[in-house]
């Protein structure tokens, strides 16, 4: 029996580093530092140990035999989830340009909103360790942060010190259009968030009105959607009051159509506070079971975020036409390979093409997938390198005990190798 | 295996010989002397053909966050230049800022071997060597960024010994797996993230009190005391503001003496004269040049069409935003470490100020006498991507040609360059020493840029042709590590090239003010902070060479 320290987290994506798990065999226990989101995906037990084929348990030689067996004739496969790691991403991306799959990351129809509006005008962001040392007001826009990553107040807003706030308790959060779920955001000091709740399919519009206060433009109504102009106003000026604004949304969480053209306006609106002399920053929250590091390796394999097809012989993005619901309504695809080395609860969508699932251990199924490999989770049982939601840092991974269960590289890099 | 190379016309500036007819041999991936009765396994006939060393981009952006936003944010750019996957090759995207896998065959394929990512953030570092990582053939290494980190500026306001400083930068440069140091508009990133939107080089930080001029005068001196071949990568202050020709000359002269290396100068050399208050300062930057032996240069050429610019420079980002083509912009503060900027350009030749560019640059790289400090590049993609460089030669080296092509700019722009009456013409041994050797030498790589025996058998082969773009678009050969990587301008096998790296020593005790620095401020913890070996050499395709220090004994 052994405690690691130290231990960083890929499944909140805020890049939580300091927990201390003790390990026992192959059992783990969040000893320090846990929240609702880390510790059961760590203590996850493994249940399976073994490939299974049809059902039958296999070695795992027999098992990549058959996967690649299914996938040799396919015209076009899907591989979906691509909830991994960095190396284990490298392997998805060469078997899908071998295979001349379409690859779609399974949190990317969320991830869409930001991309649509990086890829149409831009944005001004920052990242964590500014918005601990720097951030004077926090704008939440339509997001529940603590349900996304519980620890996130803690570590990032009320730490003790920073340094260049006096006092960090004195900083100041703002919700609009979805209230918090819990106190997180209430300071140290018990100075609670001011929340400005708004239907969430209302809040294009409430996101226009702040935008066009903090251009300084005339607005006639006095209110809109429940929400008073003259408290929306407040905000516009708290805003070009702050020493360094962040505001924060949840793309994912923003669940109305066309909601890239929200996260565009409060990207613009974040542009237009610099551009009158105050800085302002955006921080858009992500990075769970490996989005982030799907978009970024597909992002330097190909050009292009983790929605892209290889059937042409290159790379070709398409962020409506390559999404996993689609082609599978439209049976453009036949088969699947569904990798997901995070979550056991994230299962393959149903079907009855021929599925491959490359899957953490426990996962469970309503239809036995074709092949079925349990692998290793990156950061538990092998080492790694996971993105945390600003992009930028990619946290190394550690491994924790000997499971002796494959890597997903390991695993998709040997079905490569058999096509 | 042994491989002789017979009867080409050798360019190897870094043994004194300038286009000798000079049979090489090669065994294990390094080139030997001409052994006693060895059987030769493999011959080229390579009579009347150029030989030099494999090419070395000492400053192109290939790796690192900025470089993956410009991709993101470029669909539209790849989609112009699909590349399809081959038996051997893999599928990507090319053009302004390409796939790391068709980063590696295209720069192979122009006969380069190696390239140096000259922006990597300490806090980034890890992207930087994955995404090397992935791109074949060509060797390469990193310079990592300080100067604008809350660290270093918190150091000089409590007055901290240049040794406590020596071992911060080593500590840093060992941490994220380094062979240089760069800094980009010292303390800049940092001003502008409390709101300075300019700083000169004698302004203070508003928050730290601390110049540019002193963070330049500290960081020169580390990088000299550790002993790092790569004297401190520079890229000033003011990039892009007309007038900064004295910036740039009070940084040379502020410098005291100190090694320095001036990056994309081109961006630094503008003068204010003139109709659109916009000149050219290339002239008075070359004699500073030529007159102070301490200081080194690259270009920074710009090419005209379609790119991104990529930077850390977010304070200068910024405020150049205005320029993007097309209208669409990222810039980012990042973990109180540094930043970036993001911004596409299209620079035209029929707009005055990218014209004077464009022949600013020209006149650089003709007016500096010492090819061995001065530095062919487009600080890719920034000034033009580097599938641009067999052109950029071509004007270098025929008068007639760049006098062609300056016939076609904007006419104002004609008027304000003294590019026509530069007789210069580059040689084959000046393309070989700012291109190989001059590189090798800068960056302190023992066995590379040269074709002597002991040096890895890194090996182009051109076949001689007065249209100089023709000739270094499409190599005949290309070896790396002996291996034969390209033929006639196209790739026939792959393999991975190593990470280039120094180690230096520091105090341990230096991690006693970080780990506090680290728990009570950033968002890592220290141990996790640090980049192991087998980070890069997990996998089964890295490999990491460290380089001596000034001063190791051989």
């Amino acid at each position: 029996m052994t405690e690691i320290t130290e231990v960083p987290s890929p499944f909140c994506g805020i890049g939580t580093d300091d927990l201390t798990i003790k390990v026992d065999g192959v059992l783990l226990k969040v000893i320090e530092n846990g929240c609702a989101v880390n510790t059961p995906a760590f203590e996850q037990p493994i249940t399976d140990t073994h490939a299974r084929v049809s059902g039958q348990e296999v070695s795992l030689e027999v098992a990549v035999a058959k996967a690649a067996e299914l996938l040799k004739d396919t015209k076009l496969p899907l591989i979906g989830g691509c909830a991994t790691d960095v190396n284990g991403m490298r392997g998805l991306l060469a078997l899908a340009d071998k295979a001349g799959a379409v690859i779609d990351n399974m949190n990317f129809t969320g991830a869409r909103n930001n991309f649509l509006a990086l890829q149409d005008s831009g944005w001004m962001n920052t990242t964590l360790a500014e918005v601990k040392n720097r951030c004077d007001l926090l704008l939440v826009v339509g997001t529940d942060v603590e349900a996304f990553a519980p620890r996130f107040f803690e570590r990032y807003l009320w730490n003790k010190e920073s340094m260049f706030l006096d006092d960090t308790s004195s900083r100041e959060v703002i919700y609009l259009g979805r209230a918090p779920s819990g106190t997180a955001s209430t300071s140290p000091t018990g100075k609670a968030a001011q929340v400005l709740p708004c239907a969430i399919e209302d809040l294009p519009e409430v996101i226009a009105v702040l935008r066009a206060l903090v251009k300084k433009q005339p607005i006639r109504v006095t209110s809109v959607a429940g929400i008073a102009v003259a408290d929306l106003q407040a905000i516009a000026d708290k805003l070009l009051a702050a020493t360094y604004g962040v505001v924060t949304w949840g793309a994912g969480a923003l669940a109305f159509r066309q909601a890239e053209l929200t996260v565009q306006t409060l990207s613009e609106m974040i542009k237009d506070i610099n551009n009158q002399n105050t800085r302002c920053s955006g921080l858009p929250l992500a990075g769970k079971e490996g989005d982030q590091t799907a978009n970024q390796v597909c992002g330097w394999t190909t050009g292009y975020p983790a929605r892209t097809r290889f059937s042409s012989g290159y790379p070709e993005y398409d962020p409506f036409l390559n999404e996993t619901k689609v082609l599978l309504e439209n049976g453009e695809v036949d088969a699947l390979v569904w990798v997901q080395a995070f979550n056991v609860n994230a299962v393959p969508p149903e079907t009855s093409l021929p599925t491959i699932v490359v899957g953490r251990s426990g996962m469970t199924f309503t239809k036995e997938p074709d092949v079925f490999i349990p692998v290793g989770t990156p950061g538990i049982d092998h080492a790694g390198h996971a993105y945390r939601m600003d992009n930028v840092v990619a946290i190394r991974l550690k491994k924790l005990r000997d499971s002796g269960l494959p890597s997903t590289a390991e695993v998709l890099n040997a079905i490569e190798h058999a096509l | 295996m042994l491989i002789k190379l017979t009867g080409g016309i050798v360019y190897d500036p870094a043994s004194g010989i300038d286009g000798q007819q000079q049979d090489i041999y090669i065994r294990d991936g390094r080139i030997i002397a001409k052994p006693a009765d060895a059987v030769v396994d493999k011959e080229y006939d390579l009579k009347g053909k150029v030989v030099m060393s494999g090419a070395i981009d000492m400053h192109t952006h290939i790796g690192g966050g900025k470089g993956n936003i410009a991709r993101t944010l470029l669909p539209e750019d790849h989609r112009q230049d699909p590349v399809h996957r081959s038996d051997i090759t893999r599928s990507g995207c090319g053009h302004a800022m390409p796939s790391t896998f068709v980063t590696g065959y295209r720069y192979a394929e122009m006969g380069y071997t190696a390239g140096f990512e000259p922006a990597v953030l300490p806090n980034n570092a890890r992207q930087a060597h994955m995404e090397m990582g992935d791109i074949p053939i060509l060797d390469k290494g990193g310079y990592v960024m300080l100067g604008s980190d809350d660290y270093l500026l918190r150091m000089l306001t409590a007055k901290k010994d240049q040794k406590a400083i020596n071992d911060y930068v080593a500590w840093t440069m060992t941490s994220a797996k380094a062979i240089g140091v760069k800094v980009v508009n010292p303390g800049g990133i940092n001003a502008f993230k409390f709101n300075q939107r300019k700083l000169d080089l004698d302004e203070q930080n508003s928050h730290y009190g601390v110049t540019p001029r002193e963070i330049l005068r500290v960081l020169a001196t580390a990088v000299k005391e550790i002993g790092v071949s790569h004297p401190l990568h520079v890229h000033g202050c003011n990039l892009g503001v007309p007038g900064n020709v004295q910036t740039t000359l009070d940084t040379i002269q502020g410098i005291g003496g100190l090694p320095m290396h001036l990056t994309h100068i081109q961006f630094h050399s503008y003068g204010t004269e003139g109709d659109f208050k916009f000149s050219s300062g290339a002239a008075q930057i070359a004699e500073a040049i030529n007159r102070n032996k301490n200081i080194t240069i690259d270009v920074g050429q710009i090419l005209f069409g379609q790119t991104v610019t990529a930077s850390g420079d977010n304070m200068r980002q910024h405020a150049n935003h205005k320029f993007a083509s097309p209208n669409k912009w990222v810039t980012m503060d990042i973990e109180c470490d540094a930043g970036c900027g993001v911004v596409p350009f299209k620079y035209k030749d029929q707009n005055f100020v990218n014209a004077l560019q464009w022949a600013i640059g020209l006149e650089t790289f003709l007016l500096v006498d010492d090819p061995w400090r001065i530095f062919l590049t487009t600080d890719h993609p920034n000034g033009a991507p580097f599938t641009s460089y067999p052109h950029l030669i071509r004007l270098l080296m025929d008068r007639s040609f760049r006098n062609d092509v300056l016939a076609t700019i904007h006419p104002e722009a004609q008027k304000m360059t003294t590019l026509a009456s530069i007789e210069r013409e580059y040689t084959l041994q000046e393309i070989a020493i700012m291109t190989r050797a001059g590189a090798a030498k800068l960056i302190g790589l023992k066995d590379r840029g040269g074709l002597s025996a002991g040096n890895w058998a890194d090996i182009t082969v051109y076949t001689d042709n007065v249209d100089r773009q023709k000739m270094f678009e499409k190599p005949d050969y290309v070896f790396k590590d002996g291996q034969l990587v390209v033929v006639d301008g196209k790739v026939v096998s792959t393999k991975w090239g190593t990470t280039h790296v120094v180690k230096p020593q520091f105090d341990a005790s230096v991690e006693k003010g970080l780990k506090d620095y680290f728990d009570r401020y950033l968002t890592m913890k220290l141990g996790n902070f640090r980049i192991s070996d087998d980070e890069i050499t997990e996998d089964g395709r890295g490999s990491i060479s460290v380089h001596p220090l000034q001063g190791d004994v051989a």
